[in-house]
């Protein structure tokens, strides 16, 4: 209880003093989360929009793939990257082990199968009720992704927050990768577990405090963009 | 005079269509020609929809073909349709109407005029920018209508365009028809409402259990039903 | 429209990512008690103003932190464990350990005391007295500098642990704070830096019960990432960084990191062979 109320005050503490290295660390979350969420809904929103429109052999199992693939233990795609970055890799020459864009890879590698098969449930229905209408037109799957994408937006948009909150919500993969390096590839969540080995109990809840009213602020920001637009363009 | 690209007369041969070992149409052998209106008649389950989605290219037969004058034409240029359920894209009204056209490679100050004129020619033209979704239901048939006018089809097909909606916006709808009709669009409609059908017909076509009962001038099937069933079915009996 | 997606995906893709800093850095995989105990905190900045190079600490156990160097991902490899760190440089991976600084182990558990070392001085007789006791002894079991301590002296002690496994002799796997906090939640006994447990906070009722023993010992060693291993390795930044951390002015500065007055590490770069 004393160190619930002592994590509380902390994290008002640490918000109302805007401390510079939490604010580092916000800021360094935020960017790479959005950016893994940028880098993953190109290649997952499409290939969910594909998933939704193509009837192909082999669709099932790449939805069922899919499906697994949400489940990958952030550990796992972190050593995956880490593998693959280090230096004694295949990737290695390009020497982006432990900085913020090894993160990205990492958080966009555990989310893009999250946004394909998420948003391949939101167009598959839309699909339905489109199908026949833009198969009259003559538009062909590789017209309809492009305009499934551009019409389901704002469910999308639920889709890409999901992405966000595991993204912004993952340690394991991005201390493996990132390294905690104190400013420079510490996050929310990194900072979080180190204070929390540390011993520093408080602390560390203050951070998850911090970390949680800002993911909430992201998402009550996004719903209200949503619902601004939604009402405006139907 | 017969526009060089024309694609009717459209000929359907020995057309058949079965979904899951089921006949739903049956060796439907008939000719589309330019003109006035073909309206397409008969009871619940004649294979109405079903005939019109095989000639608009949705469906492919299981039996027969369809041909079109000149080589194979691909459903959205020359032609299109609408259905009784508007399927309206979330978008504003007037995007709703650009699509097909952007789709169909259009220029942008061509797709622009056409959309306009369009919306014009249904009266929706104040409502451009509104959501299509949040019309009324007459409203969004009318751009379902003007979405396929846009696009200047020889041919448009219509899928009982009217059968969820109050008179109002039938009386809308089917002068809307009409005007496209004058204007030389070939419309080949499907519809449960022998008034309607009397109203627009040149001349129907008449399914049965799936098989072409009859295809004559309006005037002659109306005043001289073809068949015994058809004759039934003119005076309101229950067919199946 | 989709085109307008595509351009809101790449400018949020362009805001998100990290602006590329061109600025001088190296790469120094340590441990997590000099990390956590706030000791490079204190020295990196004095370093880096000196010399304009900013220092990018990965702390994970020397087990690991030897691994990274292996691998070429880092330039520098400041650990301790002595004969890892030897059997590291004679396998070419490291060029020439130096000794940094030292500080000791001690041996922690409750307050309570059930096995009844508190005050001994001699690790031999506490660990075979735990052993005994089945007193729950929580291990590292990661491969550190401190678990590879931990081994020796159980094999010192003539006890082997692996038989209490299951029972008594839990491996935790992971770093001092995450076996600390084990340990404080469990009531059991555990290995520890001097550092981690100065800075560490959620003791609990967890207190120092033997210490002194000479076998106790925690000597740190840095070393820079063969070059001739791995071409990218920053050579000249990071022997900066070696030749500044064994100089007067490195020395010193460790020296002065203190917690409550009492200093953490006691530099002995000199030294040739150092005892405590």
């Amino acid at each position: 209880m004393n160190d619930l109320q002592g994590a509380f005050v902390q994290a008002v503490g640490l918000v109302a003093t805007a401390d510079p290295a939490v604010a580092g660390i916000v800021l360094l979350s935020l960017r790479v989360s959005l950016a893994a969420v940028a880098v993953a809904a190109l290649v997952g929103l499409p290939l969910g929009a594909l998933l939704a429109v193509a009837r192909f052999p082999g669709r099932r199992a790449v939805i069922v793939a899919l499906n697994a693939l949400m489940g990958l233990p952030p550990v796992v795609a972190g050593l995956l990257i880490y593998v693959l970055l280090s230096r004694s890799g295949p990737l290695g020459s390009l020497g982006l082990l432990f900085t913020p864009t090894a993160m990205v890879i990492a958080q966009a590698l555990l989310i893009a199968p999250i946004l394909a098969a998420l948003s391949r449930q939101v167009l598959e229905a839309m699909w339905e009720e489109y199908a026949e209408q833009l198969r009259s037109f003559g538009a062909g799957p590789w017209r309809a992704v492009p305009t499934l994408l551009w019409d389901g937006r704002f469910a999308l948009l639920t889709v890409l927050l999901a992405g966000f909150g595991r993204a912004s919500a993952e340690v394991g993969a991005v201390m493996i990768v990132g390294g905690n390096i104190e400013g420079f590839t510490r996050l929310m969540t990194t900072a979080i577990a180190l204070e929390t080995s540390k011993g520093d109990l408080p602390l560390a809840l203050a951070l998850g405090l911090v970390l949680m009213a800002i993911v909430l602020g992201v998402n009550a920001l996004a719903q209200g963009l949503r619902d601004a637009a939604q009402r405006s363009l139907g | 005079m017969r526009a060089p690209d024309a694609i009717l007369p459209l000929r359907a041969e020995g057309l058949g269509f079965t979904a899951n070992g089921v006949a739903i149409l049956q060796d439907v052998t008939l000719a589309l020609e330019a003109g006035p209106p073909t309206l397409v008649i008969g009871p619940n389950g004649a294979g109405k929809s079903v005939l019109l989605r095989l000639l608009h290219g949705l469906l492919p037969p299981s039996a027969g073909r369809v041909t079109w004058e000149g080589p194979a034409r691909h459903p959205g240029r020359h032609q299109a349709m609408v259905f009784q359920r508007p399927v309206l894209l979330r978008r504003s009204v007037l995007a709703n109407c650009r699509y097909p056209l952007a789709l169909a490679g259009l220029p942008a100050a061509e797709q622009a005029r056409r959309a306009a004129e369009a919306l014009a020619l249904v009266g929706l033209a104040a409502l451009a920018d509104r959501p299509a979704r949040r019309l009324s239901g007459g409203e969004q048939q009318r751009l379902a209508l003007a979405r396929a006018a846009a696009l200047r089809p020889e041919v448009l097909f219509l899928d009982e365009p009217c059968a969820s909606l109050d008179p109002t916006a039938t009386a809308a709808v089917e002068a809307i028809i009409a005007t496209l009709a004058g204007r030389g669009c070939k419309i080949v409609m499907t519809t449960h409402d022998l008034a309607q059908a009397r109203r627009l017909a040149g001349d129907i076509v008449f399914l049965h259990r799936g098989r072409l009962q009859a295809q004559a001038s309006a005037a002659r099937f109306f005043d001289h039903p073809p068949s015994a069933e058809a004759a039934a079915f003119l005076r309101g009996a229950l067919l199946w | 429209m989709f085109r307008r997606l595509l351009l809101t995906a790449g400018l949020a893709l362009g805001l998100a990512l990290p602006a590329l800093a061109q600025d001088r850095s190296i790469t120094v995989a340590s441990t997590t008690s000099t990390e956590q105990s706030g000791l490079f905190g204190h020295i990196l900045p004095l370093f880096t103003r000196e010399t304009g190079i900013a220092v990018r600490v990965v702390a994970l156990g020397t087990g690991q932190a030897l691994d990274v160097g292996r691998r070429g991902d880092a330039d520098v490899v400041f650990v301790h464990d002595r004969m890892a760190e030897l059997r590291f440089v004679q396998e070419g991976h490291g060029v020439r350990r130096q000794h940094v600084m030292f500080n000791d182990f001690v041996i922690v558990g409750p307050a309570a005391d059930p096995a009844g070392i508190a005050g001994l001085r001699d690790t031999a007789a506490a660990l075979t007295r735990l052993a005994q006791a089945r007193a729950p002894f929580i291990s590292r079991g990661d491969r550190s500098g401190t678990h590879a301590a931990e081994l020796r002296l159980w094999r010192q002690a003539g006890v082997d642990p692996a038989s209490g496994r299951g029972a008594w002799y839990r491996e935790v796997g992971q770093g001092m704070g995450p076996a600390l906090n084990t340990a404080a939640a469990q009531g059991g006994y555990i290995l520890t830096d001097r550092a981690t447990w100065l800075s560490f906070r959620n003791r609990q009722d967890l207190r120092i019960l033997v210490e002194g023993d000479a076998r106790l010992f925690n000597q740190y060693g840095v070393m820079l990432v063969n070059p001739e291993r791995h071409a990218h390795v920053k050579r000249a930044d990071g022997q900066r960084f070696i030749d500044w951390l064994v100089s007067p002015a490195g020395q010193a500065a460790i020296a002065g990191y203190k917690i409550n007055g009492e200093p953490l590490f006691f530099p002995n770069a000199a030294q040739a062979e150092p005892g405590i």
